[in-house]
């Protein structure tokens, strides 16, 4: 019996959640839970309101089983679990400001997503930075706007001469308010925000909405979809980590690297615009199915993408290998530890670059994963170099997984009919995107109408982690560390 | 090894391939954004990014307007890192009431005589997250808006049609 069985036990299950179980637990075993959680027995995978009812979705690694325990908050307040499991802190932070729950004994209760321009703060809190103390020390403040093309984000540096003695992050400044339009929405808005939560990942957010639907109804997506909707998601995968392989080492100042793989990139989204319609695959999976199918030139050109890549992407690769220079860079800058990595349940090139081995697509299998033969790579040494790898590795499985896809691809129709719910029903979905897992929950009304959904980014438990990682390093090597996480600011700031 | 990445580096790197109806289109787009930009500007033209709230997908497209396939610095085109440096803001996104106030500063920080470009559909009006509390519209809701792209996101060609079509219309400001 495992530790996440236990708890499941005790509590009142749900009537309609799928796949995995979803109980109201009375607070005893809210607080069991969280010292499970603190002992490192289970992960923490999503952490949301819902009204006057808190829900934390927990992974027991060992078991590779999910589940959902749920808090009734009495008088709108309910046992912080950052109060002893630090990575819940920006959830329940975030949590405070969008639904006015508190999280009882929250060890930072300055708010997070709300910066006093909408909500319950009418106005702008002065944001108390955390303290440094000690002679030398000065700060760096950089953003909201970046000097380059990247999102907002304010970062707060404390540094002694050159090196960082700690990074304070301040987020929120994409909050779009995305959870609140879900709300009552029917099931087509749905999709189209979800795909607009992060862009570089509508794929991946597109699939995990529409499998949480689908897992809600009762709905099994025909085959053909199922294979194309990997399709895409591996192609999603392959575009970004190509481009990120480029921007790593353009941060450290190896613009050859960049050139030649924006150039893959690009012949990716060109493919991509030609097989299903748009360059980032955009609103082209739904509920039920996909609205693009793949013909036979458009499965021939991707196939010959592939192997053109194939061919060329070993040379990048020897070329990233045997320069020193930036080696230099990336060996051993930004280290993450695998006891953090595990601790805050790091998903992506994060997690897999410190030894934490989790794949949502091989430790929960969904189709069709479970049918395609695939590695999933981990180097153990924490370093921005790691991430790199984690990259390349996955390039070659991806390109492998793509050609396996389009030579199997089976026949049939491309969508399934939904059927009206008639009563309240929940669903969720874990989705392996290229930064990590996506977590999507949900709730239809009877009417069919998106109730409640939660959407949780892989980059929640990847930025606390940055500011670990960069302390001891020198200021100049932060964009070079900040990269190789390539954290979502738009799908962390919701 | 090096020798062949930087000899592939040198030599024009599509011309193995008979360029297609798109590259050509491409080029005669870059042309025409040259002429037009000696005859408005006398000179390149640079532009301050600003996110001000987008999903990311308009920052990914306005990234490949720099890959070897538009390559855009070659019509004159620079992306700048301070608004100080720049003729033309192209912003992204909603704006979230969380970026207004930012979106407002770096406005007022770039020199006279400006030109702001909205890009995307979010850019517009809000799009899908026009509804939102937490956000304030499209850009034109914060700062006043020169020209507008469409797409979600534009594509890459897009917005070089849509940076040819401001030039068209640089009289009088400048
Ligand atoms: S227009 Fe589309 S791509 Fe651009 S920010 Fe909006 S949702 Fe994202």
């Amino acid at each position: 019996m495992s530790t996440l069985d236990d708890l499941l036990r005790g509590g009142r299950p749900a009537s309609h959640h799928a796949p995995w179980p979803r109980v109201t637990v009375d607070r005893a075993a809210w607080d069991a839970a969280i010292e499970q959680l603190a002992g490192g027995h289970l992960t923490l995978l999503g952490l949301w309101p819902d009204a006057a009812t808190v829900h934390m979705a927990l992974l027991d690694e060992p078991a590779q089983a999910v589940g959902v325990i749920s808090l009734a908050c009495d008088g709108g307040r309910y046992p912080s679990v950052a109060r002893l499991h630090p990575p819940a802190l920006r959830l329940e932070r975030a949590l405070r400001d969008l639904s006015g729950l508190i999280p009882d004994g929250l060890p930072d209760t300055r708010p997070w997503l709300d910066h006093g321009q909408w909500g319950p703060n009418p106005e702008p809190p002065d944001y108390a930075f955390l303290p440094c103390e000690g002679e030398g020390l000065h700060q760096v403040a950089v953003g909201p706007v970046h000097a380059g093309i990247i999102e907002p984000g304010h970062f707060r540096f404390t540094v002694n001469g050159e090196t960082v003695v700690r990074l304070e992050q301040r987020l929120g400044y994409t909050h779009k308010g995305t959870e609140a339009l879900m709300a009552g929405a029917d099931l087509a808005t749905g999709a189209r925000l979800a795909g607009r939560v992060s862009g570089d990942s509508t794929v991946a957010y597109a699939l995990a909405f529409a499998r949480a639907v689908e897992a809600a109804l009762g709905v099994i997506a025909p085959p053909r979809a199922v294979f194309l909707r990997a399709l895409m998601a591996e192609w999603e995968r392959l575009a970004n980590h190509l481009g990120d392989i480029g921007a790593v080492c353009n941060d450290a100042s190896f613009v050859l690297m960049q050139a030649h793989c924006a150039i893959l990139r690009e012949r990716m989204l060109r493919v991509a615009a030609d097989a299903f319609g748009h360059r980032l695959m955009r609103d082209r999976i739904v509920p039920g199915g996909v609205t693009a199918d793949l013909d036979a030139a458009a499965g021939q050109a991707m196939r010959e993408l592939v192997a053109d890549i194939r061919r060329r992407f070993p040379a990048l690769v020897e070329l990233y290998e045997n320069t020193a220079s930036l080696q230099d860079r990336t060996v051993t800058a930004g280290m993450l530890g695998p006891e953090l990595a595990r601790q805050y349940g790091a998903g992506g090139y994060v997690g897999r670059a410190s030894g934490r081995p989790f794949d949502s697509r091989r430790a929960l299998a969904y189709p069709p994963y479970d049918r395609l033969a695939f590695d999933v790579p981990v180097f153990p040494e924490g370093d921005v170099n790691a991430r790199v790898w984690v990259r390349i590795r996955e390039v070659e499985q991806s390109l492998a997984l793509v050609e396996e896809i389009v030579d199997r691809l089976p026949r049939g129709t491309l969508r399934a009919d939904l059927p009206q719910p008639g009563e309240p029903r929940e669903g969720m979905a874990l989705v392996e995107g290229f930064r990590g897992d996506v977590l999507v929950w949900l709730r239809l009304g009877a009417d069919g109408r998106i109730a409640r959904c939660s959407l949780r980014d892989p980059s929640w438990f990847q930025w606390p982690l940055l500011e670990a990682a960069i302390k001891g390093n020198i200021v100049a090597d932060f964009p070079l560390c900040n990269k190789s996480f390539n954290c979502s600011y738009s799908g962390h700031d919701l | 090894m090096r020798k062949l990445l930087f000899a592939s580096l040198i030599r024009p790197p599509l011309t193995e391939r008979p360029p297609s109806p798109d590259d050509a289109a491409l080029d005669e787009l870059g042309r025409a954004f040259v002429r037009i930009s000696r005859e408005r500007l006398g000179r390149s033209l640079s532009i301050r990014a600003i996110d001000a709230g987008s999903c990311n997908g308009c920052e990914l497209e306005i990234h490949a307007l720099a890959n070897a396939f538009y390559d855009i610095e070659r019509f004159g085109i620079r992306f700048v890192a301070s608004p100080r440096h720049a003729d033309v803001l192209m912003v992204t996104g909603p704006v979230t009431k969380n970026m207004g106030e930012a979106l407002k500063r770096t406005y007022e920080a770039t020199p006279n005589p400006k030109w702001v470009i909205a890009v995307g559909d979010c850019g517009r009006d809000g799009g899908c997250f026009a509804a939102s509390p937490a956000v304030m519209g499209g850009v034109d809701a914060v700062v006043p808006v020169d020209l507008h792209i469409a797409g979600c996101p534009p594509t890459p060609t897009d917005m070089l049609k849509g940076l040819i079509a401001l030039l068209a219309t640089m009289t009088g400001k400048a």
